[in-house]
């Protein structure tokens, strides 16, 4: 029998994966993108075993506007990259440096 | 199952916003570059028509849309706050929007989308709609950011912001899916009755510091401030002005929702980790500001320092505490909105005027404006008779009567050095010779209401009684 917990430990393996792939990635902001949806389907998996165990619809029904509002950040954070990647031709996350201070 | 249709009166601001913005983003599809004046007449009559329709609703708190949806005296006064102050937004950037071939539709109607945003995030009445308001805003905000798509600077700044921005939403919701678990809803009224029976206090802990770090990073409170002087440097300073001044008023409702409604009866677990953000906050925020040559990201140090003090009203878990926290956030914005607007005034094709040294011998260009610039920055800086003074005072003023006076000493002791910086800018404009002698080009509506919003400081800081006692209204029905 899976119980509530190994939902919740696999949740919280995957959003402590997200945020040690912003922050120990260097290289490509694709995998920033990446990190961060990998982040929301972690919430995500909290909720739906939240709202099995609880029996309560409330939680899928936050998972599903969670998948709505991921799609739409996806487009955005894309769509700034583009951007980025005209203006100066890398997508390198070290090379991100020209505001300090 | 029944079908009950819900309430709509409640909403119908947002609902006249949203019908609004979509409208004005139709006709600036079939008006040409001259014509865009048409757009930002509409945008204006949205914010002027949604202030009516707000003023003129029921006082009473009612919540509806099952329960995740709330109008309440604390809503209302945020969201009027919100609509002046993005009126004078849109007034301001117009000149400079037009210098730098960004005059279109889409600042207005990304505008418009954002002020919807903050609408719904400081009347949410459920973690839901709390993460829906709070994500339209956002977005709005990166790709006004991201607006200026020429500029190298500008889409660094955006890509950060975004980052940053989406971690702290991921941080937020992690945080509501453990609170979601422990209590077993989402609406903020049953969530604050459920959360004081709770056995479990860890999970409750542990749901409580993810949802703090959420809205550290929205509100730029350090250690959750690394993005706010890179955006604020990095966007243009029209955008700067937007996210700058009124997405604090919303934080603040956020805050409001979240920490007092919601988690009202856990505050002393919630009390001592704001005490640590406000000392950093002002710690961090007016050492570093003396560093900077850039008047922009000087000022984004001082909004994080103005963070820092803007807690210590909350953290006190006091009527009183959050009536003196509604008032400062209030004058920060209108402090906040005078200050970028100087630069934006100073601005012209070609030249930013966000460096210091552009303000050199201001007085010698325009005496009325570099005194202007005297209050916006006296006040800043918490100087009598000032609207900022007054601000500072009452938050201090809660800090002591909820025996925190050492808490008080050190935000006076960095108030102090934070002086330094604002008033060296009074001394670049009135000791300094200016570079260049130009006499300013500024259209007449900006010099008119920027005017307005420097004298609304000194004016009310002679006066503060009526504002106060708004502030305190709001409060005078919790405890």
């Amino acid at each position: 029998m899976i119980s509530l917990s190994h939902y919740l430990v696999l949740g919280a393996i995957l959003f402590s994966l997200s945020v040690a792939g912003i922050f120990l990635n260097r290289k490509n902001m694709i995998v920033l993108l990446m990190s961060i949806e990998l982040m929301l389907l972690a919430v995500n998996m909290n909720f739906i075993a939240f709202s099995h165990y609880l029996q309560d619809a409330a939680g899928q029904v936050f998972v599903f506007f969670i998948l709505t509002v991921a799609a739409a950040e996806a487009a955005i954070g894309l769509a700034i990259l583009v951007v980025l990647f005209r203006n100066r031709r890398t997508i390198n996350v070290g090379d991100l440096d020209t505001l300090k201070g | 199952m029944t079908f009950a249709i819900p309430d709509m009166a409640p909403a119908l601001p947002e609902m006249f916003v949203l019908g609004m913005a979509c409208l004005v983003l139709l006709v600036d599809l079939f008006v040409s570059d001259r014509g865009r004046g048409a757009t930002y007449v509409l945008s204006q009559a949205t914010l002027v028509g949604a202030l009516f329709l707000t003023l003129g609703g029921n006082p009473e708190p009612v919540v509806t849309f099952s329960g995740t949806f709330v109008r309440d005296p604390l809503g209302d006064v945020l969201k009027a706050f919100i609509y002046g102050v993005v009126f004078f937004v849109f007034l301001y950037s117009r000149d400079y929007l037009r210098d730098r071939g960004i005059y279109r539709g889409e600042f207005f109607v990304l505008g418009l989308f954002g002020v919807l945003g903050m609408m719904i995030l400081v009347s949410a009445h459920s973690l839901l709609t709390v993460y829906l308001g709070l994500e339209l805003l956002s977005l709005t905000l990166y790709a006004m950011v991201a607006m200026q798509r020429d500029s190298a600077l500008a889409s660094e700044s955006a890509m950060k912001y975004f980052v940053l921005g989406a971690l702290a939403s991921g941080m937020l919701l992690y945080g509501m899916s453990m609170l979601y678990g422990v209590t077993g809803t989402l609406d903020i009224a049953e969530l604050s009755r459920a959360i004081a029976g709770v056995e479990d206090r860890a999970v409750v802990s542990f749901g409580l510091v993810f949802l703090i770090i959420g809205v550290a990073f929205k509100l730029g409170a350090v250690p959750f401030h690394m993005w706010v002087p890179d955006v604020y440097h990095g966007a243009a300073t029209s955008v700067t002005l937007y996210l700058g001044t009124a997405p604090k008023i919303a934080a603040f409702g956020m805050l409001m929702r979240l920490l007092v409604d919601a988690l009202g009866p856990v505050q002393g677990d919630w009390g001592p980790i704001l005490v640590i953000l406000a000392v950093l906050s002002m710690a961090v925020g007016n050492v570093v500001a003396i560093a900077q040559a850039n008047l922009k990201r000087m000022l984004a140090y001082s909004a994080i320092s103005h963070v820092g003090y803007l807690l210590l009203g909350v953290l006190t878990g006091t009527a009183d505490g959050y009536s003196a926290s509604l008032f400062y956030v209030l004058v920060y914005a209108v402090m906040g909105l005078a200050a970028f607007g100087m630069i934006l005034l100073l601005a012209r094709a070609g030249f930013e005027a966000d460096r210091l040294e552009d303000f050199k011998g201001l007085n010698e260009r325009s005496p009325w404006f570099a005194f202007m610039m005297l209050v916006v920055m006296f006040s800043m800086a918490g100087v009598p008779p000032f609207l900022g003074f007054w601000a500072k005072l009452y938050v201090l003023l809660e800090a002591v009567r909820a025996d925190l006076v050492w808490l008080a000493v050190v935000a006076v002791v960095f108030s102090v050095i934070g002086a330094f910086y604002y008033l060296r800018v009074v001394k670049l404009m009135y000791f300094d010779q200016p570079a260049e002698p130009v006499p300013l080009q500024a259209g007449a509506d900006m010099r008119v209401m920027l005017s307005v919003n420097a004298l609304v400081i000194l004016g009310l800081g002679i006066y503060p009684g009526s504002l106060l006692a708004l502030c305190g209204n709001v409060f005078s029905g919790t405890g």
